[in-house]
């Protein structure tokens, strides 16, 4: 551009005055914290070095440490299929529910569809509080609803102090959160389907599965990749729910990486730990995205 | 329906219906139940709460447990802390986003696309995996346990959320419109001021609830920020830790639950078909 062309210099520098505020906000929120938390996970940083500063250098002490111990494989393998089973629970019920949607009179759909706003719009802590209370051991209304259905040994069975039954209570907390919005993006999208693609479908004999495989999810991948990813990332960095139920217990059964990490660090005291698992988390969490997407790739190229 | 079909063709049609209606009714009450007894159980007095036979309907309803936990100790303390923080972080995300997104919609400018960029990487950014750094970095500056830190983080939390969602309503308002009144010889500043800034306004509105709703529910770096200072808590920490507030008392903390999510409930209710338009514009479309 010649030099003449150009606007003066107060026009020029206006768009990077307007977005100066949000580079520095970035820069001291997200950066800085991103690079402190890179540099506590190379240093020997403890309670002492907290307090006094001056943490060493150790090169990738931490991450050998991490890597070498059991505990953090046990918690990664837990992590993912923490993930896998929330989020296939999640997408699969989204699914039947928005297609549930589709198929009902106007009123029972203006119902449940409000029904799950109502459940989108609880706060998560809201909901973690109401969902101890539900299975509480005693007056719970659900251990009084196995009980009468006939299964005597929920009665005031305690379902916190048992590491299976916490781990389920806590998928169905993140599912019960989950399937709205999974379920109503779903249902924006299939409301976008022309209805000629059905009508064809109809005229050529196809069956109800056929048409659901030929016409509905092909229209819908896009979507369906969206609203999994989104879940995966969501229920993989899971936290305030894990930790208000239960901490990570009991006997660290329901004990995730985020969770890992934030015990090390907050109740151990050892930062430079839980800084090198935060990363190590991000990365498996960016390693798992990748899978599931590449996954979700592979089957379209085996359908069509 | 259709008045001329003959009867017995009409009754099958119910019947088929029927499986269908019947899942709906089973998704109904799994959805909504959940909510129903928390509020039925903040109504219910406390011997039918802690009964054998649990009430299904509040046929004796009272304000008791609101009460308790209205006056639970420092109540009012949380509420307020909870107000200033969402407050003071959602009104300084949506002024920086405002000229943020102002920069990007509006004028050409190198780096623009770099600038984009971070904000999309922003908004994806695994905020619990910063907790460590950032209870380091407000140590370090003294500003743990202090409402300041946590409204800083929640506006960044916000922000990248808030600019690609302005961007969306801004490139709804028609460029044309601000280039009409600057010939008219309205200044730039002015144009925009006059101009856009009323239409955006119901954007500005939605966008801003959003945020809202983010920041009164966080609860992770509200738990790990404020750890000494009792005092400044936010609603979701105390709420969290009820057991140490009311014991056993559910009907307590099933009230204090029920309070915790009305403002949430009020802010679904009044906008939610903006507010899901704001988030079609801001996150599917960008």
């Amino acid at each position: 551009m010649p030099a003449d062309a150009s606007p003066p210099f107060r026009t020029r520098i206006r768009p990077y005055l307007l977005i100066a505020p949000t580079l520095v906000g970035a820069a001291y929120l997200l950066l800085y914290p991103v690079a402190r938390n890179l540099l506590i996970s190379v240093q020997h940083f403890r309670l002492a070095e907290l307090i006094r500063g001056g943490a060493p250098f150790v090169g990738l002490d931490n991450y050998t440490e991490l890597l070498s111990d059991p505990k953090f494989w046990t918690v990664t393998v837990r992590t993912l299929g923490w993930t896998a089973l929330n989020t296939a629970l999640i997408t699969g019920l989204g699914t039947l529910v928005a297609l549930m949607l589709v198929r009902l009179g106007r009123r029972m759909r203006l119902a449940v569809m409000s029904a799950l706003v109502l459940v989108w719009a609880t706060p998560v802590i809201a909901a973690t509080t109401v969902f101890q209370w539900l299975f509480q051991s005693r007056f719970g209304v659900v251990n009084w609803a196995l009980d009468q259905l006939g299964l005597h040994g929920y009665h005031d069975y305690a379902w916190f102090a048992h590491s299976g039954a916490t781990f389920t209570v806590l998928v169905l907390l993140v599912v019960w959160q989950s399937v709205p919005f999974a379920a109503l993006t779903l249902y924006g999208g299939l409301t976008t389907i022309p209805h000629e693609l059905y009508e064809s479908a109809r005229i050529d004999g196809a069956s109800a599965w056929q048409t659901f495989r030929l016409v509905t999810v092909p229209v819908l991948r896009p979507l369906f990749a969206l609203v999994t990813s989104l879940e995966v990332i969501w229920t993989f960095k899971c936290f305030a729910q894990i930790w208000v139920v239960s901490q990570g217990g009991p006997n660290g059964a329901t004990t995730t990486l985020p969770v890992y990490a934030f015990q090390i660090a907050q109740n151990l005291h050892k930062y430079d730990l839980g800084s090198a698992a935060s990363t190590l988390t991000v990365l498996i969490l960016l390693a798992a995205l990748v899978t599931t997407l590449r996954r979700m790739h592979r089957q379209e190229g085996a359908e069509a | 329906m259709n008045p001329l079909a003959p009867r017995h063709l009409l009754a099958p049609r119910r019947l088929r219906r029927l499986p269908l209606n019947l899942a709906a009714l089973a998704v109904l009450v799994t959805a909504a139940f959940p909510v129903y007894w928390m509020v039925v159980t903040a109504f219910k007095p406390t011997a039918e709460i802690q009964s054998a036979t649990p009430a299904f309907l509040p046929l004796h309803p009272t304000l008791e447990h609101f009460s308790t936990a209205v006056h639970a100790p420092g109540f009012g303390g949380y509420w307020r802390n909870s107000l200033l923080v969402t407050l003071g972080a959602v009104l300084l995300s949506l002024v920086v986003a405002l000229l943020a997104a102002y920069a990007v919609g509006r004028l050409r400018w190198r780096g623009r696309r770099a600038f984009l960029l971070l904000v999309f990487t922003a908004q994806m950014a695994p905020w619990e995996a910063l907790l460590i750094p950032m209870y380091v970095i407000a140590r370090d500056t003294d500003m743990l346990d202090s409402l300041s830190m946590l409204t800083l983080v929640y506006f960044m939390t916000t922000l990248p959320f808030t600019i690609v969602t302005l961007r969306g309503f801004l490139a709804a308002v028609p460029a044309e419109l601000e280039e009409a009144a600057q010939v008219d010889g309205c200044t730039r500043a002015g144009a925009f001021r006059r101009i856009t800034l009323p239409l955006l306004a119901p954007g500005l509105l939605a966008t801003s609830l959003f945020g809202f709703i983010t920041a009164w529910n966080e609860f992770a770096f509200a738990n790990t920020l404020i750890i000494k200072n009792q005092d400044a808590r936010t609603l979701p920490v105390w709420l969290s830790s009820f057991a140490n507030v009311f014991g056993t008392d559910w009907g307590a903390t099933m009230a204090a639950a029920s309070l915790f999510m009305l403002p949430v409930l009020l802010v679904f209710l009044f906008l939610q078909n903006k507010v899901t338009t704001g988030m079609t514009a801001g996150a599917v479309k960008g």
